[in-house]
């Protein structure tokens, strides 16, 4: 019982929290209000059963809670009881029932390019996504402290920079969702990185991505981006039981079970790209999502269209003008024609001065060298990617293959 | 212009002893440079982690949370403009020529009873 409560109040927490936030212009105010409006509701509801409205009747709660603190504070005078008191003479009368545009207006809130993106993550996870501040610090790797004072700062500049609790207007949205976008994405990655922390907790930070992109994208039916990032995580996600072996070592793509994928997500995924494509408005990340879905439609992983994957990356280069995609491209390249073609292009950025410190990439022109039989060579790039520290999982396989190389 | 510096990042809780020490302080001194007919106006800053700093680069806007960190970068000038909200402000600092080769810090002011 005490499981599924919690399911159907992290279910109505981000509406909870926009709407009140709505009713209070406070952030933080309307977070606590919420959060005692769920725990009573987890004393109460087992013995009077779940109301049929679960998330109006949250929400009635806790404004009546905000409002208890208002009368509470309104003698000290403190500048969260002025806002307070400000909010509730504008809002007395406001309509108290959940709109489509207090949860997107919470999202662009939390993802306001003026708050510190790790900031931007952290307040998306909390205000948005209901979770934990213990949860996020552990999520992050950080003491719970820290991350609570990262908050705290947050929910302040919001209050006094007064950042506004709205949906942009036309002109800004493509700008200001990127940003949202970014956040959904960082919240996946690091839940997606198996190099350090709890794999459970991390397991739970890509399904809480998807389920926050799932939303966004549900909210703004018009954007292809919203979809485009829904599809890569999903067709990313399908891949998580291959991704690691039973001692937990990272499995890499071409050597993962393709049995192990989910084929349920990778349909969802294809579809919801197929749809966001239809509407004809490419993006960044539409055409990731199209690369994942390259890999995730071949039925093996020398079946795969490394001719359509060096395109897309070649358009990619338009939204992301970076040697990572460059690199990227240049590997897929060298799949569809050979090593040789590929090392032309690494070898280029291997003398970028940004470059020079990315273990990835000089593994990445070893390989072709090893596959063009240029076996010293491709030791002594070995070599140079060692030096720069990479994770244990790359360094152990760097010196198998300069071990491979060198008998 | 006085620069008035202080040496914590936030002013001190309205309520405090420490809140009403300042205001009486600064409230004699403004009511000395009121008689004598120099002031024109003066206002506490709100905490400097509350300031966000404008760029525009290529016509393209970017924020940082904070103030700028950048030592080849000072105070140059000042305007203070009344906004609904932050992106209002940072609309119009961008459109600063300050903006384009170094920043434009936007920091509210704390609106506090007049101690004069």
């Amino acid at each position: 019982m005490s499981g599924a409560l919690d399911e159907l109040i992290r279910r109505h927490w981000w509406a909870a929290v926009a709407t009140v936030c709505r009713l209070t212009s406070d952030l933080g105010a309307a977070e606590d209000a919420v959060q005692e409006a769920c725990v009573v509701a987890l004393e109460q509801w087992p013995s009077t059963g779940v109301p049929d409205n679960a998330l109006g009747w949250l929400i009635g709660v806790a404004r009546h809670k905000a409002l208890d603190r208002l009368r509470r504070e309104a003698v000290r005078g403190t500048k969260e009881a002025a806002s307070m008191r400000e909010a509730s003479e504008s809002g007395a009368g406001q309509d108290a029932s959940p709109r489509a545009a207090d949860t997107l207006s919470l999202v662009f809130l939390c993802c306001h390019p003026a708050l510190d993106v790790s900031a931007r993550v952290a307040l998306t996870l909390r205000s948005v996504c209901g979770l934990s501040t213990g949860q996020i610090a552990a999520a992050f790797l950080v003491p719970e402290a820290t991350m609570a004072k990262r908050l705290v700062r947050a929910k302040a500049k919001i209050r006094d920079a007064r950042i506004p609790f709205r949906v942009p207007g036309s002109g800004e949205l493509p700008h200001r969702l990127g940003a949202v976008l970014r956040v959904v994405y960082l919240v996946f990655t690091e839940g997606h990185m198996a190099s350090r922390g709890d794999a459970l907790v991390r397991g739970d930070l890509c399904d809480t991505a998807i389920s926050l992109a799932r939303g966004i994208a549900g909210l703004l039916p018009g954007e292809p981006e919203a979809m485009g990032l829904l599809a890569l995580l999903l067709l990313t996600d399908a891949r998580r039981a291959a991704r690691s072996d039973d001692l937990g070592e990272l499995v890499l793509l071409e050597d993962q079970d393709r049995r192990l994928w989910d084929a349920v997500m990778i349909a969802e995924g294809e579809a919801i790209l197929e749809a966001a494509l239809r509407k004809g408005r490419p993006g960044p990340y539409q055409l990731h999502a199209a690369i994942a879905a390259c890999h995730s439609t071949a039925s093996s992983a020398g079946r795969t269209d490394w001719r359509q994957i060096a395109l897309l990356y070649a358009e990619l280069i338009r939204y992301e003008p970076t040697g990572v995609v460059e690199a990227n491209r240049a590997v897929a390249l060298a799949m569809a024609e050979g090593p040789a073609a590929g090392l032309v292009i690494l070898d280029a950025l291997a003398h970028h001065p940004q470059l020079q410190c990315w273990a990835q990439l000089h593994i990445a022109r070893a390989e072709l060298l090893k596959r063009l039989g240029r076996h010293s060579e491709a030791i002594d790039v070995y070599s140079s990617a060692l030096d720069l520290e990479p994770a244990p999982a790359a360094r152990s396989f760097i010196a198998r293959r300069i071990r491979e190389l060198s008998s | 212009m006085f620069l008035l510096n202080r040496t914590t990042d936030a002013l001190p809780e309205p309520g405090t002893a420490e809140f009403d020490q300042t205001m009486q302080a600064y409230g004699a001194a403004l009511e000395a440079l009121g008689k004598a007919g120099v002031l024109i106006d003066c206002a506490p800053l709100a905490a400097r982690s509350s300031s966000t700093t404008v760029r525009v680069r290529d016509d393209e806007t970017i924020l940082t949370d904070g103030p700028s960190a950048e030592i080849k970068e000072q105070l140059g000038g000042y305007a203070i403009v009344e906004c609904a909200d932050l992106d209002e402000a940072l609309k119009w600092a961008a459109i600063m020529p300050a903006a384009r080769d170094a920043s434009v810090e936007v920091r509210p002011i704390v609106a506090v009873q007049a101690a004069v």
